[in-house]
């Protein structure tokens, strides 16, 4: 690991002004992806900012709902009764991610800012957009099993491998950060971004923002899954993964949210699945429905056609555990 | 420990050699001209760590590059430790800091400022060995034994947190270590022992 000068923010306001000062520095917090990506040679920080110390670890019931701090550790989150009782889709997600280990140390903002990536990413001695943009795309005519189907571009087919934020995409959740011009709220569907012609940027943050926290609203959902598929039992990214929350009234659903994870550079919503289900009973009949309506468009690359085939079933299976019907 | 000053030398003087190195390497987009002279004294500046380690406190300097892992097993030379991967993926280097399992290997020394850690070498009471070690011992829960710190680490950890209720979430929650011999059987015999005995303590 190439070394770096190591400065411990005592306040936001210190952070940003720390990061303002060396725009090749970098924040770190549980530092679990990004000592990891320091380590292959993947990225390499002057500076970094140990931002551990900073009051943002809350997990509360606002009148906006719930308040989760960006230092929040993910296995905190996940056991806290708040969470569990009255939002379970979230804890289900982080109970699904990573080890128990890396949940000890992993934060919420961290989570977040892990990157998207696929193997190419990580080797450096690979062509990859994301890690030097205009070298080409590895996975493209490579190895790309694990790729997206959703919104990829010809620069970038990698996936978010994130649980946490499948969830939080689901529950509408909004992302706080504060930077030099200020505070500023973003939809946590706006945060993550498309690979488009800039790859290279996995959110929307602006230079020398730092995310504060998220707000979920007062959560309505009544059925909830988090469903995950991967190559193994446990402790591996998802092939595919399915967060369902309805609203449902006697048969009726009311509401719906879903989102999908493995399948896209940010998770992904399945608003045409969504408008579907809502007003409808719910049987399988009509969550099969949805299931097609939600993997149209959807492309393959090769080795991840699979997932075309999966996607539809996992987010039927998701609604049938979800409601109960399963 | 003559020997040992001489080696920690040496092993110094390499590090620096390999820093200087990789800074020589570098692209220039991270050492731009004029820079050099500053980036290398900065590259050595060592910043003050007090932690304590398996209850004995310490007061050294790291460079900030060095993970809790590194720090561990050459500063400390505490070697029961291991590094597997290196990357968070086999939980070798589990060890416990303020009570919570973590990798040591992804997280940097200088970030653990004040923390207690826990080792393997912290674990038995003296000659007596933890319920955990007396039962990886008797059902014989390794087979090479290099991934079996980071297992008895993370196993007492998975009790505390409450999460051995039974073999398969045992199995879920033992999941980031990883055991090449295959002893997982026998692990989780271990682990339901010692969860069913009612004693651990970290």
């Amino acid at each position: 690991m190439i070394n770096f000068e190591y400065i411990r923010a005592s306040s936001v306001k210190a952070a940003v002004e720390a990061l303002a000062k060396n725009p090749t520095g970098g924040f770190i917090a549980g530092g679990t992806n990004l000592i990891d990506l320091m380590k292959r040679g993947v990225t390499a920080p002057t500076r970094l900012i140990d931002i551990n110390n900073l009051p943002l670890k809350q997990v509360e019931e606002t009148s906006a709902g719930l308040h989760i701090g960006a230092l929040a550790i993910n296995s905190e989150v996940s056991a806290n009764d708040l969470v569990k009782n009255n939002y379970p889709l979230l804890s289900m997600a982080f109970a699904a991610g990573a080890s128990a280990q890396l949940r000890n140390m992993a934060t919420v903002g961290g989570n977040m800012m892990q990157k998207t990536r696929c193997s190419y990413f990580y080797d450096t001695a690979m062509p990859c957009n994301k890690r030097q943009p205009g070298s080409g795309c590895g996975a493209l005519q490579g190895h790309n099993r694990m790729h997206a189907i959703f919104g990829a571009s010809d620069k970038c087919i990698a996936v978010h491998p994130s649980d946490m934020c499948v969830a939080l995409a689901a529950l509408n959740a909004t992302v706080t950060v504060s930077g030099p011009k200020g505070e500023r709220k973003i939809l946590f569907t706006d945060f993550h971004r498309l690979p488009g012609d800039k790859p290279e940027l996995d959110n929307t943050l602006q230079k020398g923002e730092i995310i504060t926290g998220v707000i979920i609203p007062k959560n309505t959902f009544n059925k909830n899954h988090y469903l995950k598929i991967r190559d193994r039992a446990s402790y591996a990214f998802a092939l595919i993964s399915v967060a369902a929350a309805l609203e449902v009234s006697g048969d009726t659903i009311k509401k719906a949210s879903l989102a999908m994870g493995g399948v896209a550079h940010k998770p992904w919503r399945l608003t045409e699945a969504e408008k579907f289900l809502v007003g409808k009973t719910a049987t399988k009949e009509n969550f099969s429905k949805a299931a097609d309506l939600a993997i149209k468009g959807a492309k393959g690359y090769g080795h991840n056609n699979f997932k075309l085939k999966m996607a539809p079933i996992a987010i039927v299976e998701a609604l049938m555990i979800a409601t109960g019907i399963a | 420990m003559d020997n040992n000053c001489k080696n920690e030398g040496r092993r110094d003087f390499l590090k620096k050699s390999t820093a200087l190195a990789a800074l020589a390497v570098a692209s220039p987009a991270l050492v731009k001209a004029g820079e050099n002279d500053e980036k290398i004294a900065a590259l050595f500046e060592k910043i003050p760590l007090n932690i304590e380690v398996n209850g004995k406190a310490f007061s050294l300097s790291v460079e900030p590059r060095t993970t809790l892992l590194d720090f561990i097993r050459e500063q400390l030379h505490l070697f029961g430790t291991k590094k597997g991967c290196d990357y968070g993926q086999c939980g070798a280097c589990t060890v416990h800091v303020d009570g919570e399992r973590i990798n040591s290997c992804l997280s940097l020394a200088v970030m653990n400022e004040g923390k207690k850690i826990t080792t393997i070498e912290g674990l038995a009471n003296g000659e007596e060995l933890h319920p955990m070690q007396k039962a990886f011992i008797k059902h014989d829960g390794f087979q090479c034994g290099y991934c079996t710190p980071g297992q008895i680490m993370s196993a007492v950890a998975c009790i505390n947190e409450g999460h051995a209720n039974s073999r398969d979430e045992v199995r879920e929650f033992m999941s980031g270590n990883i055991c090449r011999c295959g002893a997982y059987p026998n692990i989780v015999d271990a682990i339901m022992q010692t969860k069913k005995e009612g004693s651990t303590h970290d």
